[in-house]
């Protein structure tokens, strides 16, 4: 192909959404990927699209989680018009549970606060009501909070959909192209994998854990860790659970998934047994019914992580037309990705909306 | 379609019910061999196409199997000897949590 307009480097969710934003905006788009030994959060997420727990600290990404929530079922609906592949988006507001009074309490407290922050949506809900709204809850599940914003889709079939519409969008997808070093020479990136070598004025790094190494290239600080969760899968089962519970889903095809664990254990994507029991062992507290059903995949996946748990958005300084997105819910910010932040990249560069969410945060002087 | 060998010393037999109706089988039959002897070759429909499907492997594998036995849902036929008065039902789809 002829030199892109933009090399997007990392083919996951970040970058599969963006790269079929800037298509639509009409750009030659490169999309440069690892092969199939990667470490991918994209292929082993909980696939939740979440607003309920976004953004205490950072009214920017609680707007910003509620922007992409409110943009998701027209993305979704865009894909499928597109590509035939239905991603199984639904919004039904999501709860999570609590199985004690002081669990329940705390939780509402954090609402609250994110209520008082960014006017966020939430009930609590007791008992009585919620054995109306989730009828299998076992005897221990005191209540829960629910937010009317928050849902679920098939995250398997999104990244699949992307893909298709990518192809479909004329972009060039190149997997086994894992980027070793980028150049920058009068303005054009020079952006090299093995023998092979990429010209472009204009680079987006969504290369997940990645992008710490690649961001070190163009004088972006990309300060983000693998932080691993384990996911535990039941077979098919007749729909039963109304709502997405933050732990606890059922998805489109019946499979139960129960998750997720979040732990500190480098680049090591490994299930383990504690882990696993643990999960399950809450999970049938929750809903009893699950204990009746056979447990037919377990897998663990690496998180993209920041310090505080918000994304970063950059554009480099040093390097002009270098950006970096990243964030640790994919999913949740794949139509934010694709239909606000794309055009920006596509256009004049990122607006001061996104000044908040800069690498600078880190970057705080010790106190005196 | 399946046709037994040639009978050897295990003539006992037990009866049991598919979908409310009795079969005979051979005491030492799977539930999936007792379901083929008897004619029935497709003992359930998928869980997401709703395509029909019978034992395949007949050693646990393929998980093609799967019936209801007596009430609880998403048996390996192949894996579960007979009894008398066993009662296996063939699944539409999918299986009912807690069932
Ligand atoms: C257990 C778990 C549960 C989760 N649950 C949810 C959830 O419910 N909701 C939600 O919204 N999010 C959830 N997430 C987070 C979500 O999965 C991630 O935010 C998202 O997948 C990150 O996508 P990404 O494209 O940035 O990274 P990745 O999926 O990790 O993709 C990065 C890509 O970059 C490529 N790459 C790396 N280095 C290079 C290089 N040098 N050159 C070229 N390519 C490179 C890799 O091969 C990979 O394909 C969860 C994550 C985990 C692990
Ligand atoms: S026939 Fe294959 S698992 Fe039973």
């Amino acid at each position: 192909m002829a030199e892109p307009d933009v090399a997007v480097i990392g083919g996951g969710l970040v970058g599969s959404a963006i790269a079929w934003g800037l298509a639509g905006a009409g750009k030659r788009v490169a999309l440069l990927d690892e092969g199939d030994i990667a470490f991918r959060a994209s292929r082993g997420n909980f696939a939740l699209v979440w607003v309920q727990s976004k953004g205490l600290g950072m009214p920017e990404y609680a707007r910003w989680t509620r922007a992409s929530s409110d943009a998701w079922a027209g993305f979704a609906r865009e894909l499928r018009e597109e590509t035939g592949i239905d991603v199984a988006h639904q919004r039904p507001g999501g709860f999570s549970l609590a199985l004690s009074e002081d669990e329940l309490e705390r939780r509402d407290t954090t609402l609250k606060r994110l209520h008082n922050q960014s006017d966020l949506p939430y009930e609590i809900v007791h008992r009585a009501r919620l054995l109306k709204m989730l009828p299998d809850i076992g005897p221990e599940v005191v209540g829960g909070a629910y937010c009317p914003l928050d849902g679920h889709a098939n995250s398997p079939r999104l990244l699949r959909a992307l893909h298709t519409a990518l192809k479909q969008r004329g972009v060039s997808y190149l997997p086994e192209h894992s980027v070793d070093a980028i150049e920058h020479r009068g303005g054009v990136f020079v952006v090299k994998s093995g023998t092979r070598t990429i010209e472009t004025p204009r680079i987006v790094l969504t290369a997940g854990n990645g992008n710490r190494k690649l961001g070190e290239m163009v004088g972006l600080d990309v300060p983000v860790r693998p932080q691993r969760g384990q996911i535990v899968i039941t077979e098919k089962a007749a729909p039963f659970l109304n709502y997405p519970v933050v732990t606890i889903r059922q998805t489109d095809e019946g499979g139960v998934m129960m998750g997720d664990s979040l732990e500190e254990a480098g680049f090591d994507d490994r299930v383990g047994l504690g882990v696993v029991g643990t999960i399950a062992e809450r999970a049938v507290r929750m809903f009893p019914l699950l204990g009746s059903l056979n447990v037919v995949r377990t897998w663990a996946a690496l998180r993209v992580m920041t310090q505080d748990g918000f994304p970063i958005y950059e554009e480099s300084k040093s390097h002009p037309g270098a950006f970096v997105a990243t964030c640790h819910s994919g999913v949740t910010l794949a139509a934010a990705h694709a239909k606000l932040l794309a055009p920006l990249i596509a256009g004049g560069g990122l607006s001061d909306d996104f000044t908040a969410f800069s690498a600078k945060r880190f970057h705080v002087p010790p106190a005196a | 379609m399946f046709r037994r060998l040639p009978d050897l010393a295990d003539t006992a037999s037990v009866t049991l019910t598919v979908d409310g109706e009795a079969i005979t089988a051979r005491a030492s039959d799977t539930v999936a061999a007792a379901l083929l002897a008897a004619g029935h070759a497709a003992c359930r429909e998928t869980a997401v196409s709703n395509s029909a499907r019978g034992p395949y492997c007949l050693m646990g594998v393929c998980f093609d199997c799967l019936v209801s036995i007596d009430g609880l849902g998403n048996r390996q036929g192949c894996l579960v000897r007979v009894r008398d008065g066993m009662r296996v039902e063939t699944q539409r789809g999918k299986r009912v949590a807690g069932r």
